[in-house]
């Protein structure tokens, strides 16, 4: 073990850990929202963030990048990263609609125990897993380098390089865009109040199946959109990509308190640094060992997470 | 009861209104047949039941009875006490390695060391369980999935016990009753686990009809209720999670024993996914409905072998139709009414 790191790296590992965290953030978004509005850990979200990676590979595959090129100028990359970034959104939001009908509607209508939706859920994960593995030849899938990444600017050890700059700002405005959406819009307002109490909007004409498919489709652009970031930021993917991920992404909604969108902000960000400082002391191998103990520990320390709602009434 | 009628599906009430009116001999007989079918299974070579690239015997003691070992197990735990455990395969695991090491630093052999699986399994089980048990529903799933992971992700980073690699050359079993174990021949692994899983039947079945199935029925239809009627909750749910451990830690014993080298890499999420699937596919609760639910998952991937690597993604969209068609699994449990029954 070696503590120094801390020290000497310390504003780098800052930096990585609020990208990691900003990725985290807006797959965790979609397990919140969908655990707001269902009471349901929606285990297939983590498939699809895969599907937004592979549709972000697929899209860049179309305009024949070999990952020789220089790489492209700045407005060039964001043009191509908006078009990709869309795609991904669009597919992604589409994959969790169609999942939420799929998977999860007949058995809601049906009145079926939780575990039958959670079995539900595992089988359209796996079943979305081996069609990609399928389709990528269990391959790993190498992104090409569009971005320079040499530091821009630099500040005793931290790096700042367009990429990092591109997911802080990009996700920044994402989170500004949600925030509006979940405030200010009838769509809303809608989420809030089936998340608070489904009985009483159906009873003031909240068309209950219709903002859950929303709340779905607003998860899937989400984690659409963090995929595209997580393609500029690690190049690669693989059809399990979503599981690690995931599993990050959720354990950072547990740690805000899972249903509450700040807190998944919140907890994503400390995750995200927390899983960076403790990889360069114990090093990389441990670093899902440490995720998993600080989902262990917060549930058994603080079920609620550190910006918890009132979930106990929902844990039944 | 429910009324036997032509538009009635549900095989399990059939079934038992057939059992209700039959006779002692019947059922014995009954018995006697199922379980000399079970034991025959290694001897019928028929084509209809062969498994085409992987060796039927083979797949007779992995997955299926193994499957049905650990669902049973996993069953006291989710289908009688309603406890979500998605971590299950790290139970599985620890008998594994317990075995492992055991055998090859230790003069035991297995006899002598499956209760030293099953112990650190249920050790296992008290020290998850302990803490754990505290939360109920999905967090409490999650813990478990975390603890799973833990498991298989501490046992990848420790070289002392194989890292990556795993360990290999595991010994066998030593022969017993005259039946000698080999590397080559499945059968006898079989025949043995499937003599573990009846006497583990036994004991459940015994346990589901005392009070601690009492109890774990009222934990799970309602734990505040069941407190408040004064079960100590926290007591019968961590005895479900220290025998769920138990015969998990066993079928990792056997397990080990029969192939002889393991790898962190055999005790994946999805095996403990797997195996909660045969429980809530079977019927949770229904210990045949488990059972027919470890059966169908074990087999039906090697079946579909010719489908190669189609298979899993065929086998993940039959778990959501047949979640989409019956929710409560193949043979779901009778509500209440079995208690009733029993209670005249």
């Amino acid at each position: 073990m070696d503590f120094s790191i801390l020290i000497t790296n310390f504003w780098s590992l800052a930096l990585d850990g609020i990208v990691v965290g900003a990725i985290y953030a807006l797959v965790s978004l979609g397990y919140t929202l969908v655990y707001g509005v269902l009471r349901l850990i929606n285990f297939a979200h983590s498939e699809i963030f895969m599907i937004g990676t592979m549709v972000v590979y697929f899209v860049v595959g179309l305009f024949g990048f070999t990952g020789y090129e220089d790489p492209l100028p700045l407005y060039k990359f964001i043009g191509m990263f908006l078009l990709f970034a869309v795609a991904a959104a669009v597919v992604s939001g589409l994959a969790a609609v169609v999942l939420e009908i799929v998977a999860y509607r007949r058995l809601r209508n049906m009145g079926a125990s939780r575990l039958s939706s959670l079995i539900s859920a595992i089988g359209a994960s796996f079943f979305l897993v081996e069609v990609f593995r399928k389709i990528s030849d269990s391959k790993n899938l190498d992104f090409p380098r569009l971005i320079n990444k040499d530091p821009f600017f630099t500040w005793g050890t931290l790096y700042l390089s367009a990429d990092k700059v591109l997911v802080i700002v990009g996700a920044t405005i994402i989170f500004i865009i949600l925030n509006a959406i979940i405030h200010h819009t009838k769509l809303g307002l809608g989420i809030r109040a089936v998340s608070q109490d489904e009985r009483t909007s159906i009873l003031m004409g909240v068309n209950v199946n219709r903002i859950i498919s929303y709340t779905f489709l607003l998860g899937g652009v989400l984690a659409g959109v963090g995929s595209a970031f997580y393609m500029v930021f690690y190049e690669t993917t693989k059809a399990n990509v979503g599981f690690l991920v995931g599993i990050s992404a959720f354990t950072a909604a547990v740690l805000g308190g899972i249903g509450n969108v700040k807190g998944a902000l919140y907890g994503s960000f400390a995750l995200g640094l927390f899983q960076q400082y403790t990889s360069a002391v114990l090093g990389y191998n441990w670093r899902d060992v440490v995720t998993f103990a600080v989902l262990v520990l917060v549930l058994l320390i603080k079920p609620t997470g550190l910006f918890g709602e009132a979930l106990q009434k929902a844990r039944v | 009861m429910s009324k036997l009628t032509a538009s009635s599906f549900n095989l399990r009430d059939r079934f038992g209104d057939w059992w209700d009116v039959a006779t002692p001999v019947q059922k014995g007989a009954f018995r006697v047949a199922i379980i000399g079918l079970f034991y025959a299974l290694p001897l019928i070579n028929n084509p209809i039941i062969d498994t085409p690239e992987t060796s039927f015997d083979s797949v007779l003691f992995y997955p299926l009875i193994m499957f049905s070992l650990m669902a049973v197990g996993l069953n006291v735990v989710v289908g009688k006490s309603g406890i979500l455990d998605l971590g299950y395969v790290a139970f599985f695991a620890i008998g594994a390695y317990t075995h492992a090491l055991m055998s090859i630093h230790t003069a035991l052999n297995l006899w002598e060391i499956i209760p030293f699986a099953m112990g650190f399994a249920m050790l296992a089980g008290v020290i998850l369980g302990l803490p754990a048990l505290r939360l109920r529903g999905d967090y409490l799933a999650i813990i478990t999935l975390g603890f799973g992971e833990i498991v298989r992700i501490i046992a990848i980073n420790t070289d002392a016990i194989g890292g990556a690699m795993g360990i290999t050359d595991i010994p066998g079993p030593t022969s017993i009753f005259g039946i000698e174990f080999t590397v080559m021949d499945p059968r006898p692994f079989y025949w043995l686990t499937l003599t573990l899983l009846l006497l583990v039947i036994w004991g459940v079945i015994r346990l589901s009809h005392r009070k601690p199935g009492r109890a774990w029925e009222a934990i799970r239809e309602d734990e505040d209720v069941a407190e408040f009627m004064g079960v100590s909750t926290l007591k019968y749910k961590l005895w479900a999670f220290i025998i769920g451990g138990a015969v998990g830690g066993l079928a990792g014993s056997i397990y080990a024993s029969q192939i002889r080298s393991i790898q962190p890499e055999l005790f994946t999420l999805n095996l403990s996914i797997m195996i909660l699937a045969c429980v809530v596919f079977g019927g949770m609760g229904n210990i045949w409905g488990v059972i027919l639910g470890a059966v169908l998952l074990g087999y039906i991937p090697e079946k579909l072998r010719f489908l190669s690597d189609y298979r899993i993604i065929f086998f993940g969209l039959l778990m959501v139709v047949m979640m989409n068609i019956r929710p409560n699994g193949l043979l779901p449990r009778k509500k209440r009414e079995h208690f009733q029954e029993k209670s005249k």
